[in-house]
């Protein structure tokens, strides 16, 4: 029909152009270019004040660009008022309108869309009923409890079927096993309603779970971008492998001695296995490069998993985890302490990074 | 433990009292409530008792001292005179624009100062609404006489488009009175709309509403026990007044004013007190009203 839709469905749901925002002399985001596709669910990963939550205001509209262009479907959308883009958002206290009932609250985009009263009504009650709340409809937000209100702040903004979902550490607020809960209900509904997911979160676990990419947030900058399996199995810089997960990093004076290589390095603690030194002889050294000698100075038990912290010879302290079979005594672990190690891990566990000033 | 031992050794008296109206609630209650609870019911309620009770009582018109013979006369008088009737709607009406012009200016004023003046801007405007409390009301309505006169700075400013001073009337004592009484509608709108979270207007937003449709389906619905809060002052204020309508209001009378000259120059003390039940039963008739509407609620 449209010369147009074809390009459209080819441009990138939302496109950032050297945006950045300013606040007084400090710089939230630091000309920021990014492209995320239509239908992805996208991540925004990083510390309070990296700048993650401003991009999402910039992209919602609450906040104005200091400079740079925002283009929603290939449209310029920078200028624009947040009723006039075709974006929602799921805020962080909910923002839930506590005058009104759980069933005008997610009637209320389509009421001020102009959407017949009947219609409205009906729409809103299926959009309840997708995140299993159809009998909530009477009931105020303030009688509903925490995951509840989650899923009505999710109802009200999808309900008006909107290009790009925005989600502002929509899971913060709540304890843990409703967390792992909503996670894999938020992953469905992506898939149903197949929009596009931006999701800004601090919680790196939640990022490696839900996510298409990740963008990981320091200083108004994304640090690294990729997959799940990039960001954790290759950072690429010293923030990303302290920041996402756990990381034993190796300066360049102690990679050279003990990994056999120059340039900070990174190994993760569930690639390295830890064999007992047999009192009586000096057995089975291992290749250089690929284990260490040191004592165990801590264990802690983590239910599925034990975390030991080995002080090497060489110098550093680093953090093992061991997972725990059923077999294995848990109880027995809290003897170990003191005892003689090797420290063996794989070539391929070394990565190497940039150090963080580089970048 | 061995700190705390030390203390009940020194401080045994002290330390036994505190256990007992620990152990006690009802009398650390009736500790904590007698002094406020002496002052509400001997200064406040007794007073007003007085005020009701004299309603009821006559004044002998030969020597002028107060009988205490018991009648409806005076209530009777105030109910049925047209002077009475007159002067009671034209309080009433004055109230209701007053408070009317009152949240009109205060809504716009207390949005500004929430929602979009910085946090600096924000307290030098609290001050600067404060600052016209610390003058005196004689002062400030005296003020007003000036602003209104014929040769005064209302004059000035509109003259040049043709306007003119409304001089000294209703519409003087309205304006005046709207001025006196705006501090107290705009802090109680200020304090609500800071209740209202910024998120809730952005939500609207984002779910598609323009700013005005925001305005009017989120904001005001929320912020309307604050409104209703602010409207008490400014009703209750204006009806118990009579010094600012003598000041900028010509000849016109409001209740007050009866009741003023009749407890001097008319020297009739239970008439007076009879007048003095209309604003009363009017404040109770509108908290009656406001009530049903679930303003209170959340007060």
């Amino acid at each position: 029909m449209n010369p147009d839709i074809s390009n459209s469905t080819a441009s990138p749901a939302i496109r950032l152009s050297g945006v950045t925002k300013t606040f007084g002399a400090i710089n939230a985001v630091d000309n920021l270019d990014l492209d995320i596709a239509q239908g992805e669910f996208f991540s925004m990963l990083g510390p309070s004040g990296s700048g993650k939550t401003t991009v999402l205001r910039l992209i919602a509209g609450f906040e104005q660009p200091t400079s740079g262009t925002i283009e929603l479907m290939g449209r310029d959308v920078t200028r624009n008022a947040p009723f006039d883009r075709d974006v929602n958002t799921v805020f962080q206290d909910y923002a839930l309108f506590p005058h009104m009932s759980v069933l005008e609250n997610v009637a209320y985009g389509l009421r001020v869309r102009g959407v017949k009263k009947t219609e409205r009504l009906a729409r809103a009650n299926e959009a309840l009923e997708g995140v299993r709340l159809g009998s909530f409809g009477k009931r105020k937000p303030s009688e509903l409890s925490g995951g509840q209100r989650q899923r009505v702040a999710l109802a009200r903004a999808t309900v008006v079927k909107p290009t790009v979902l925005l989600l502002d550490e929509p899971l913060g607020a709540l304890d843990l096993k409703l967390r792992e809960q909503m996670q894999v209900e938020l992953k469905e509904l992506q898939r149903s309603l197949g929009i596009t997911f931006i999701f800004v979160t601090h919680d790196q676990e939640e990022a490696l779970t839900l996510s298409d990419r990740i963008a990981v947030f320091n200083d108004g900058k994304i640090i690294q971008l990729g997959t799940p399996s990039e960001i954790y199995q290759r950072p690429t810089s010293s923030f990303v492998a302290a920041f996402v997960g756990t990381s034993n990093i190796f300066d360049d004076a102690h990679s050279r001695s003990i990994l056999g290589t120059g340039g900070t390095n990174s190994v993760r603690p569930e690639r390295i296995t830890l064999r007992e030194i047999p009192t009586a002889g000096h057995t089975g050294s291992s290749a250089a490069g690929n284990s260490a000698v040191g004592t165990i100075a801590e264990v802690i038990y983590v239910g599925t998993a034990t975390r030991i912290i080995v002080d090497l010879d060489a110098g550093p302290r680093i953090t093992v985890l061991e997972q725990n079979s059923a077999s294995e005594n848990s109880e027995t672990a809290k003897d170990r302490r003191g005892e003689r190690v090797h420290a063996e891990w794989p070539t391929a566990a070394i990565v190497p990074l940039e150090v963080a000033a580089s970048q | 433990m061995s700190t705390e031992s030390a203390e009940k050794m020194t401080n045994g008296s002290s330390h036994r009292a505190s256990v007992f109206l620990h152990n006690h609630v009802r009398v650390r209650l009736a500790l904590l409530l007698s002094a406020p609870l002496f002052w509400l019911v001997l200064v406040y309620i007794a007073a007003l008792v007085a005020l009701l009770v004299t309603a009821f009582w006559t004044v002998d018109s030969f020597t002028g001292i107060v009988r205490t013979d018991w009648t409806l006369d005076n209530v009777i008088t105030v109910l049925t005179g047209s002077l009475y009737q007159a002067v009671t709607l034209r309080t009433v009406g004055i109230a209701l624009l007053v408070t009317v012009v009152d949240i009109v200016i205060a809504l716009p004023i207390a949005f500004f100062m929430a929602k979009v003046a910085s946090a600096r801007l924000q307290r030098v405007l609290v001050i600067a609404v404060l600052m016209p409390l610390w003058a005196s009301y004689l002062v400030k309505a005296y003020a007003w006489r000036s602003v209104l006169s014929h040769d005064g700075i209302f004059q000035w400013i509109v003259q040049p488009f043709g306007g003119n001073t409304p001089g000294y009337g209703l519409p003087g004592a309205i304006i005046a009175l709207s001025y006196l009484w705006l501090p107290y509608v705009i802090l109680p709108i200020y304090a609500g709309l800071e209740r209202v979270p910024n998120s809730l207007l952005e939500a609207s937003g984002d779910l598609g509403a323009s700013t005005w449709r925001t305005l009017r389906l989120i904001v005001l619905p929320l912020l309307w026990p604050a409104i209703i809060a602010g409207s008490i002052f400014s009703f209750s204020l204006t009806l118990g007044d009579y010094i600012t309508i003598n000041i900028v209001g010509g000849a016109n009378q409001m209740l007050g004013n009866l009741v003023f000259t009749n407890v001097g120059a008319a020297n009739n003390l239970p008439l007076a007190s009879a007048i003095a039940l209309i604003p009363i039963l009017i404040i109770f008739v509108y908290l009656t009203v406001v009530r049903r509407t679930g303003a209170l609620n959340s007060l």
